[in-house]
């Protein structure tokens, strides 16, 4: 039987991506290719952040919960300001660096893909919270996955220069997608019970759906079997901690600071 | 409906004049609709010795949800409501298609295209067995290029999608190729 701590560690997975995806998106705040585009990547990260405080208040609850705990979790900004790098259980694609455009959007589609299919497993979940909050975001992540699928599209069959770079963009990044699918203990405990979604499954549907577009996009599909692992286990990239000390800074100077 | 309680509290307002307080209460970033008609008030209730506000999010991170929460509690007490409280609630989770139909005339008249009726289903609450589950399979995708949106100021449909997003998260930025203005259309979610 899967533990509360498993709960709250699957939770967090969920929170901490789409927190750690958001605050890559705004780093473009200002700085899109053009203002459409700044504001529609600004706007994706709007949508994440919301997703992210949604799963980080139940986990607080989670961990209110757990015994021996006085009662009261972590707070949403204690969750996403006072953890070390460590205790960020990210995938690893999330906080690869933005790069330039053809980067961005070839990080945003592969986790589209997977967030969609993945929301529409949670969206069924038995537990009644999971299930509400991933019907209430599949929403918002199904034009998500729209939008940045047509920008594969719009670059890889574009100038000789965009292709080049949307082709770049897909392979360097390709490395990173293995870990969407690798199901550890924690996964498997809660997906045996109905509660988390058995994340290999996930895996024909996404590469259909990434052989689709790419071919759409005259890209060729990588075919590199090598994977990194380790963020959901809080094992992450050099870049996690940069993007953590420009994103913490103020709460820890300041702790408890509020608007 | 709140007759066990209503002896509690013998001059508290009732259930319609807490419906008249919020349907005065305006959207903070389209203040010519309000939160009723936005269909995101999906219910009030008395339990527990105070009113239940339930209120829906429209998208997730929508910066005017705390903004809203805050209009309707100053509402509630200017009304004369005393004890009340704001209750989130995520399914089913809202759509488009809940916007009242007078609405969707006043946004157009305001410069923003209304979202299409009935464009976008919805999950639901569905019952199975003894327990509720949300039931998303007539969710369906939304193809923005199928849509044929028409100028709220020209009523031409030769416009066409300028960026999937725009100055909220609920509206897409498009322009009209007749009057060449851009507006906002209130995508169907």
């Amino acid at each position: 039987m899967a533990s509360d701590q498993q709960l709250l560690d699957y939770v967090l997975r969920l929170a901490d991506s789409d927190l750690i995806l958001a605050q890559r998106l705004g780093e473009w705040v200002g700085h899109g290719p053009v203002l459409e585009e700044d504001i529609a990547l600004t706007n994706v990260g709007l949508d994440l952040l919301g997703q992210a405080r949604l799963w980080f208040a139940y986990a607080g609850e989670v961990e209110g919960r757990q015994v021996g705990s006085s009662g009261a979790g972590r707070s949403e900004d204690e969750f996403a300001y006072m953890r070390e790098g460590g205790g960020f259980r990210n995938l690893l694609l999330a906080e690869q660096p933005n790069g330039n455009y053809a980067d961005t959007t070839a990080r945003q589609f592969y986790f589209d893909v997977w967030h969609e299919l993945l929301l529409r497993n949670l969206a069924v979940s038995r537990d009644r919270r999971i299930a509400e909050i991933a019907a209430k975001a599949l929403k918002e992540v199904m034009y998500h996955a729209e939008r940045s699928a047509d920008w594969v599209i719009r670059l890889g069959d574009g100038t000789e220069l965009s292709h080049t770079r949307m082709q770049s963009g897909i392979d360097d990044l390709w490395m990173y997608t293995g870990e969407m699918f690798a199901a550890d203990d924690t996964d498997l405990a809660l997906a045996a019970e109905g509660v988390a979604a058995d994340v290999g499954a996930l895996l024909p549907a996404w590469r259909d759906r990434v052989a689709a577009v790419l071919d759409l996009a005259t890209l060729t599909m990588p075919s590199a079997a090598w994977m990194q692992r380790g963020g959901k286990q809080g094992v992450h990239s050099e870049h996690l901690g940069h993007l953590l000390a420009e994103m913490q800074s103020l709460q820890r100077a300041h702790p408890g600071a509020q608007w | 409906m709140v007759s066990s309680a209503s002896s509690a509290v013998a001059d508290r307002p009732g259930v319609a004049a807490i419906w008249r307080a919020l349907a005065a209460v305006p959207d903070p970033e389209i203040p010519v609709i309000s939160v009723v008609d936005l269909g995101i008030i999906r219910g009030v209730e008395w339990r527990d010795e105070e009113w239940v506000i339930s209120v829906t999010p429209t998208y997730s991170g929508c910066p005017a949800t705390e903004v809203i929460a805050g209009d309707i509690g100053r509402a509630l007490v200017a009304a004369g409501v005393a004890r009340f409280r704001i209750e989130t609630r995520l399914a089913p989770a809202w759509t488009t298609d809940w916007i009242a139909p007078d609405a969707r005339q006043r946004l157009a008249d305001y410069g923003i295209a209304p979202p299409g009726a009935g464009t976008v289903v919805s999950s639901q609450i569905g019952q199975t067995g003894q327990t509720s589950r949300i039931d998303i399979s007539a969710l369906h995708r939304y193809r923005s290029e199928a849509a044929n949106v028409p100028c709220p100021r020209c009523n031409s449909t030769r416009t066409r999608q300028q960026s999937r997003y725009g100055s909220t998260p609920c509206k897409a930025q498009y322009r009209c190729d007749d009057c060449l203005e851009p507006f906002d259309y209130f995508k169907p979610h």
